[in-house]
């Protein structure tokens, strides 16, 4: 589904951003991407959504090579993945109901069939009563299934998910957490970034380490931090 | 096919609010391209009326009178014409004695002749009117005649019609270079005006590109703001030149050909060529306005 092959990222400013990155995510898995600020997670979020260029190496997605396409081809690319950041980015004059159609509206999609699914993914992040509210009327959590309802709405085969659960208490950030799960169990790759210790504990998902731009550690059923290198 | 004109839809529904929402500065935009088709307007005119005048006296004058001075004596007179007629390129050679003259002269003044009436004495003097096959023979013959004795003035119209020529060239090329700036000036107040609305959108734009929205998608309804606008200063222009030249025209016609016996290019010839002018010059303002101010917001 995702696939990194020595993927190397120099940005234009010198500093450099990952170094011989492998990496391979299969369809309808759920992988966190944990490591401290700067370690090069947004990076490779950024590469999957073709917002930069790898200086080296190729990347994959779908077994279709995404390393060098032209800038028309991108919104294609991005319409298979679904986004979510950690700040929301709904629009404020558009209601609810709005925000999930306009990504529909965007690429095209029938009237009817709008209708259908929207009404249809707000129930699934469990915010059909709040379906003509507008986004200040909502809480943060609220906010994020929006968001999270946006990024399915399209039914892309990926979801990516910048620490969806950043702005949150953590009960709001489980809530959001049992939505992903929901997502993923119903075949959605999903791929998180996050600093969310207790949270990524407790899941028992795969867990992509990186450190200084370095993979150093992808195990199944991980947790946050390595005992070892704990120590 | 169903899908792209919902897209299309979309985008053009986006961009009349687009421009609803900024009409207040989509004013300046307005106006600046209503004043810069006004002025190409009056160029244009003013091209096509020089060049009407080149054309209609290169008809009419390819002919050469000689006047004569009052004193003449009979053997000049045939001298005179002698040497006229031997030139190459000489259709005839017409006496024309100052009654003629001044009869010709209260047919053309018509309803105005009346202006000639005062007169005690005639004051136009006698002269020979040469005919050429064309105004390229007048240069030899005038040079040829000039000098004789008994001739007051040569008049002779080939000088004038280079002067024409070249004050035609001035012009276009004057109005050309102003239209131009003026042009340039008006892409630039186009591009900040929709920059206004791609500024207060670039949240909506962002999110849009997030969620796959193809570039056309998100520059269509930019474009076709400018688009509006520019044809909104057209339509302008347009009736603003028409009316207005129609007025002129009304007004000084009748005089100008009493003077220099030429017409203006009538009103009703021009409107339809000129509005296509307008209307693509103004909507070619606005597409690339709009493109101006996107380009930096696309690429990033």
């Amino acid at each position: 589904m995702i696939q990194f092959v020595n993927v190397s990222k120099e940005y234009k400013n010198g500093v450099k951003a990952l170094s011989n990155v492998n990496l391979s995510i299969e369809k309808g898995e759920f992988v966190f991407l944990v490591g401290p600020s700067g370690a090069g997670k947004s990076t490779i979020i950024k590469l999957i959504l073709k917002e930069e260029d790898p200086t080296e190496g190729k990347i994959y997605l779908n077994d279709m090579d995404i390393t060098k396409v032209k800038n028309r081809k991108i919104p294609y690319i991005r319409r298979k993945v679904g986004v979510v950041f950690q700040d929301f980015r709904l629009l404020q004059n558009k209601t609810v109901y709005e925000n999930v159609a306009f990504a529909m509206e965007i690429i095209g999609a029938h009237p009817k069939e709008i209708r259908r699914n929207v009404p249809m993914v707000l129930s699934m992040v469990d915010l059909s009563r709040k379906a003509y509210c507008y986004p200040d009327e909502l809480s943060g959590g609220e906010h994020q299934r929006v968001a999270i309802a946006r990024a399915i709405v399209n039914s892309p085969p990926i979801l990516i998910a910048d620490e969806p659960t950043g702005n949150l208490d953590p009960e709001t950030a489980w809530e959001i957490m049992n939505v992903l799960r929901d997502i993923n169990r119903r075949g959605t790759t999903v791929l998180m970034a996050t600093h969310a210790k207790d949270i990524v504990d407790i899941m028992k998902k795969r867990v992509i380490a990186i450190e200084s731009g370095k993979i150093v550690r992808d195990e199944e059923k991980g947790v946050y931090e390595n005992e070892i290198s704990n120590i | 096919m169903r899908m792209k004109f919902r897209i299309f839809k979309n985008i053009v529904k986006q961009g009349f609010q687009g421009m609803w929402r900024n009409r207040g500065m989509g004013l300046a935009s307005v106006g600046s391209i209503t004043a810069v088709l006004i002025i190409l307007g009056i160029v244009l005119i003013m091209i096509l009326s020089i060049n009407n005048v080149v054309v209609e006296t290169k008809n009419k004058f390819d002919e050469i009178q000689i006047f004569l001075e009052d004193d003449i004596t009979d053997e000049q007179l045939d001298y005179i014409e002698e040497q006229a007629k031997e030139n190459e390129g000489v259709l005839s050679v017409i006496y024309q004695s100052k009654e003629q003259a001044l009869e010709i002269m209260k047919e053309d003044w018509g309803e105005n002749a009346y202006l000639l009436e005062g007169f005690e004495t005639n004051p136009l003097p006698d002269s020979f009117i040469v005919k050429l096959k064309g105004i390229e023979y007048a240069d030899s013959v005038v040079n040829k005649v000039q000098e004789l004795e008994g001739i007051d003035e040569v008049k002779y119209y080939k000088d004038i019609i280079e002067k024409l020529v070249l004050m035609a060239n001035y012009v276009r090329g004057g109005g050309l270079i102003i239209t131009a700036i003026l042009i340039v000036v008006s892409i630039f107040i186009i591009s900040n005006t929709i920059k206004i609305t791609v500024t207060a959108r670039q949240r909506e734009i962002n999110i849009m590109k997030y969620v796959g929205a193809t570039n056309g998608y998100i520059r269509g309804p930019f474009i076709i703001e400018g688009v509006l606008f520019g044809l909104i200063g057209a339509v302008l222009s347009i009736l603003i030149v028409n009316y207005g030249y129609r007025y002129f025209f009304n007004t000084v016609n009748d005089k100008l050909y009493v003077l220099f016996t030429v017409y203006l290019v009538p009103p009703v010839a021009l409107i339809k060529d000129l509005s296509i002018i307008f209307i693509s010059i103004g909507m070619g303002i606005g597409a690339l306005g709009s493109l101006v101010s996107l380009k930096r917001f696309l690429n990033a």
